[in-house]
């Protein structure tokens, strides 16, 4: 049982680290760019080029 | 502020959403008076009137049901719905499974309430529904998750945006410790008897009141924060990257911090000190997702000077970062010898409480409200006044626990020169009762706070019928023309 705990344990951090390399590999920084836009993704385009305008 | 070009109304159902808000409101005054009541017992305790009902003992689990599961509970059902569809553009996949959850939670909080003030109670704390009304909630529950996976399955995006990870790892969660805390023996309609017995039972309804503080209070919230803040401020998250590390770090470490509830009890010591050592961790996520909140703004902190629902939000970010390092630190064991069964305990939940959850809801429903009733808010000026009454209430509240807190924890722990103990709980009790009233005074600022926003939602409401009806005239009166 002890194994199994410890084996667990070790698999949960590797899952772990799995994760933080998936988030900054540079292979998937436009997908994260887009899912960051969602919510301005429904907004009409009027006010979207104001918030554009707004942010320069 | 106008919303996007096709009639929401028809592409969203924000009927749903509107009941919600609506209800979150309602139990909010009602919870947070109750709040305001029982602290008012604990100064002056002759406002019991010998009324078992409304004896503190009764009123407390009526306080924080209606905070925690009516005002808390009905804030999520609402943005939850509002920000998974709006993000996966997708409308919930029934209007009579939406209204399902909306009936069935708010009946089920009411007859909690009344069955507390009854005198029916499970004992477990935050979980004090009897077993009818804890099988009546997994039926809500689950058809929740339902309403919500739906509308992520039938996403026109192909992306799901981060809140809604944060808001289905709070739904699923909450299943989970939900039923495995609540398995219990009933023997009759009202009375029932806990599956576990001992240190079994305490650690099992600890792994579940720390993971209602996680996944119900926090992660939740968080999911709230990611839509509202970005939306808010007119630009998008500071790091998205940050908030898939800091979701993930939440999911993996929370669930061993409970026992921190229960040091220097019964249970093993390797479990104390298990549970403290993931709390002291629990800081870098805790504070991944403050930064993420509060960066948002970089670069526009101007609005923080002209949009008072920019001051609610950021605010609560400041009070969710400052309670989890309070957290961690009541969690280790040496604080946690002074501070455990003391008022402190009650402050910290309440800078989170009121700081984080009630802050954060407040600037959402302020930028959620007039969108959905497309109008603007009723008035600026309210909000502000609104900001500062909650603010100044929190930190009475917090300092006057701290006092309290501490106060009592180095009494009970004071000996004299024979090795006696210095005081008697009596004298412990005589010194709370001027933190007790200045925490009364706070609490009363807070509920003033609410009920102005309150009227400010109401009138909100009431300008949009006054303006929907004189649009409608000078369309007739145009019809007539031609």
């Amino acid at each position: 049982m002890t194994v199994v705990r410890s084996v667990f344990t070790v698999l949960m951090f590797v899952i772990f680290i799995g994760i933080v390399w998936w988030a900054w590999s540079r292979h998937n920084r436009k997908r994260f760019d887009d899912a960051a836009s969602l919510p301005f993704a429904d907004e009409d385009t009027a006010q979207r080029s104001a918030r554009e305008e707004d942010r320069r | 502020m106008a919303h996007s070009a096709a009639a929401p109304a028809e592409q969203y159902n924000y009927d749903i959403v509107r009941k919600f808000t609506i209800m979150a409101m309602v139990w909010g005054v009602l919870g947070m008076s109750a709040g305001l009541y029982a602290a008012s017992e604990l100064a002056w305790p002759f406002l019991n009137f010998d009324i078992p009902q409304i004896t503190f003992g009764r009123l407390r689990p009526v306080h924080t049901t209606l905070v925690i599961f009516g005002f808390g509970g009905c804030a999520l059902f609402a943005t939850s719905y509002y920000v998974v569809q709006r993000t996966c553009q997708a409308r919930l996949p029934s209007n009579v499974l939406a209204d399902f959850t909306f009936y069935g939670w708010n009946v089920g909080v009411l007859l909690g309430v009344l069955s507390y003030m009854a005198g029916f109670s499970q004992g477990k704390e935050y979980a004090e529904f009897e077993w009818p009304l804890d099988l009546a909630i997994v039926a809500v529950w689950v058809v929740y998750f339902y309403n919500f996976v739906s509308v992520i399955v039938r996403r026109s995006q192909p992306h799901i945006y981060v809140a809604n990870w944060f808001y289905l790892a709070f739904i699923l969660a909450t299943a989970i410790l939900h039923i495995f805390n609540n398995i219990s023996v009933p023997v009759s309609l009202t009375k029932s008897y806990s599956m576990y017995a001992g240190v079994q039972d305490a650690m099992t309804q600890w792994w579940y009141g720390h993971n209602a503080v996680g996944f119900f209070l926090t992660a939740a919230f968080l999911g709230m924060m990611y839509y509202f803040v970005p939306k808010q401020a007119g630009r998008p998250v500071y790091s998205y990257r940050l908030s898939i590390i800091h979701f993930w770090a939440l999911i993996f470490l929370y669930m061993w911090v409970g026992a921190h509830h229960l040091h220097w009890t019964a249970l093993p010591d390797w479990v104390s000190t298990l549970s403290a050592t993931f709390s002291v961790l629990l800081l870098l996520p805790s504070w991944g997702g403050m930064i993420n909140g509060i960066m948002t703004l970089s670069g526009a902190w101007d609005k923080l000077r002209s949009d008072p629902i920019m001051l609610f939000l950021i605010t609560s970010m400041s009070f969710y970062g400052m309670s989890t390092f309070e957290g961690p630190l009541m969690s280790l064991k040496s604080v946690n010898a002074l501070s455990h069964y003391t008022d402190w305990t009650i402050g910290h939940v309440h800078s989170g409480a009121l700081g984080w959850v009630a802050l954060v809801s407040f600037g959402s429903f302020y930028h959620l409200f007039p969108r959905l009733y497309d109008t603007r808010i009723h008035s600026t000026k309210l909000i502000y006044v609104h900001f500062w009454l909650a603010t100044v209430g929190i930190v009475l509240y917090i300092t006057s626990m701290w006092v309290a807190g501490i106060g009592q924890g180095l009494m009970l722990r004071g000996f004299d020169d024979y090795g006696n103990l210095a005081y008697s709980f009596i004298e412990t009790v005589e010194f709370l009762h001027k933190p007790y009233v200045w925490r009364a005074i706070g609490g009363a600022f807070f509920v003033a706070g609410i009920l102005l926003m309150a009227y400010n939602l109401v009138m909100t409401a009431l300008d949009a019928r006054r303006e929907r009806s004189k649009l409608e005239a000078k369309l007739a009166a145009k019809l007539a023309r031609t």
